[in-house]
């Protein structure tokens, strides 16, 4: 985090899922990502997944970046990556979710395969830290490729 | 504690009574934040509060899916046994929660129900009819830290639900969650401005028994301050017509990581809740910072809250008097210049948001001006350095430097860092020694 890059020149859409009214994480990450050079929509908190599709279709960005606090991002953070992987338009999007994915500490590290698995292209319990997240955008600097991003999922495993 | 502004109107309701009773006593009551799915752990969880060695309240955190009106997947995952983040009232339905309270509420235990909902309306009908003692939230507060509902519309809302908790027979008591936005980094007068707007919200709307509430910050002295204001303006402002209390939270931010660090910090909110003549606390517990707490962690936390009051008040009262840097006079400006924006206090709480004179740091929602920004000084006390459209003054100039993800970060890991300093560095010093 100390060392700022400018070579970031994706578009992301931050947002949380629909029960999860944290926004703190959401604010910490629009900072981070423009900081690179990203440009970010913020949907905010609490938004509900006909919106999250609905801004995606829309803007087409690079990466949304699904954050997520409240403890139910493995039940809401699957039924939203079951429907954009769904919808032809999204199905090849870049989706990677992060914070902290159950209500269980610790243990919350099972979720993160079984999102991965349901189609995300990363998962990071928030009790990895950041430095996964990092490496997610450290990949992306250097060229997008999908192959890159599978490096975050190992891990949240 | 005597010299201080107190409610002269009649207790009225259980909650009400239960703390009053307290405060003539000279205890504190004392409250958890606890919620499970299922009826019957959130039920041993309530029997387990009421007995502690302390004046406590009960409360039921509802869960995230109904806070969100989204009761069939708070259902759904009732039914395959999937974890909630609280207890999902409107979904379990009026017999399951009335079984939940039924022998374990009562005058000498009333409960609250907490929520976070800015469109309440399904969940206050239930809780009006199954005997709920209280609940809490605002048209502001339950809006924009936590919601996408336009604020008018969640406004027009909460009106209504105001409405349905005053018209039942035994009225209920209604806490404003004005005091805590986003739970940290937002200056004290405006968290005293709109904790006591949304009293008045309530009152206009049929209301009369109210808390008003303040979140610790990160300067025991500011908080003193800001919770002597908070008292004054709701005497000033509520009307003698109305029952009221002040209510204070452990500081709702990023929390110490040590448990120590955990304890020192309540222990402090404790301190200021009995120096400033507070009547109830909200505690947090040792694992704040890693999940949601154990009914045993609860039950720790709030005895050992208990304690550190009884200590707290053996102590001589202070000699120093409470700081005085304007914090009643800025969140007294706060409110008479949003209240000149509308006839009643609704339309008052719209027009002052549309025109940024109230305007809550960093929040994303998009009735939120968003141009006004806090920082915290060197010497820990919470600032504007930025008050956007709002009728005070930038109180602390960082020149031209930014808000960066890093410095937002230190800023929200502040207290984590204080209160965790003690164990860490200690721990650091030992190893070398």
């Amino acid at each position: 985090m100390d060392e700022i890059s400018t070579a970031l020149s994706s578009r992301f859409i931050v947002t949380s899922v629909s029960s999860d009214a944290h926004m703190w994480n959401l604010v910490f990450l629009q900072l981070l990502l423009e900081e690179r050079g990203a440009e970010v929509v913020n949907l905010g908190a609490c938004v509900p997944d006909d919106a999250i599709l609905a801004e995606c279709r829309r803007q087409r960005p690079d990466v949304l970046v699904v954050s997520t606090v409240n403890g139910h991002g493995h039940l809401d953070g699957l039924r939203l990556i079951e429907q954009i992987r769904r919808d032809p338009e999204l199905a090849e999007l870049r989706v990677v979710i992060g914070g902290k994915l159950g209500i269980r500490g610790a243990e919350n590290a099972r979720f993160g395969s079984e999102l991965v698995a349901a189609g995300f292209d990363a998962a990071f319990e928030a009790e990895a830290g950041m430095a996964e997240f990092e490496s997610f955008l450290g990949g992306l600097e250097k060229g997008p490729s999908r192959e890159l991003a599978m490096a975050g999922q190992e891990g949240a495993a | 504690m005597n010299a201080l502004q107190s409610s002269t109107a009649p207790a009225s309701g259980r909650f009400s009574r239960y703390v009053r009773r307290s405060r003539e006593e000279g205890r504190l009551v004392v409250q958890p934040r606890m919620g499970f799915a299922d009826t019957a752990t959130m039920r041993r969880g309530l029997e387990a509060v009421r007995g502690v060695h302390a004046a406590s309240v009960g409360t039921v955190t509802v869960d995230s899916y109904t806070r969100v009106n989204d009761h069939v997947s708070a259902r759904r995952a009732l039914d395959r046994g999937d974890d909630l983040n609280g207890y999902p009232v409107v979904a379990h339905g009026e017999e399951e929660t009335r079984r939940l309270l039924g022998g374990v509420s009562g005058d000498d235990f009333p409960v609250q129900f907490r929520h976070g909902s800015a469109l309440p309306r399904e969940l206050f009908g239930t809780l009006a009819r199954v005997g709920a003692d209280a609940t809490e939230g605002g048209p502001v507060s339950y809006c924009l830290p936590y919601s996408r509902v336009p604020l008018p519309q969640a406004t027009e809302a909460w009106a209504e639900c105001c409405r349905i908790l005053a018209d039942r027979p035994e009225p209920m008591h209604l806490e404003s969650f004005g005091g805590c936005m986003l739970g940290q980094l937002c200056p004290p007068s405006l968290l005293i401005a709109l904790s006591v707007l949304e009293g008045m919200f309530f009152r206009e709307n049929g209301m009369r028994s109210i808390s008003v509430s303040y979140a610790q910050q990160t300067d025991p002295q500011q908080d003193l301050e800001a919770l002597a204001a908070l008292r004054r303006l709701a005497a000033q402002w509520l009307g003698d017509d109305v029952d009221w209390h002040v209510v204070l939270y452990t500081y709702m931010g990023v929390f110490p990581r040590t448990s120590v660090g955990a304890y020192r910090m309540l222990e402090d909110s404790v301190r200021l809740a009995v120096r400033s003549g507070t009547e109830r606390l909200i505690v947090k517990t040792a694992v704040e910072a890693y999940r949601i707490p154990t009914i045993e962690e609860n039950v720790d936390a709030l005895e050992f809250a208990a304690a550190v009051e009884a200590e707290e008040r053996s102590r001589p009262p202070a000699a120093e008097a409470v700081r005085q840097t304007g914090i009643y006079e800025e969140a007294l400006r706060l409110i008479t210049s949003a209240l000149a924006f509308g006839d009643d206090v609704g339309s008052a709480l719209v027009g002052a948001f549309a025109h940024g004179h109230l305007d809550v740091p960093y929040c994303l929602h998009q009735d939120n001006a968003n141009r006004s920004r806090a920082a915290i000084d060197p010497r820990g006390t919470l600032r504007w350095s930025d008050p956007g459209a709002m009728p005070v003054a930038a109180s602390y100039h960082q020149g031209t430097a930014k808000v960066t993800a890093r410095s937002l970060i230190d800023m929200l890991g502040y207290n984590e860092r204080r209160f965790d300093r003690e164990e860490l560095v200690g721990a650091a010093v030992k190893g070398m020694l």
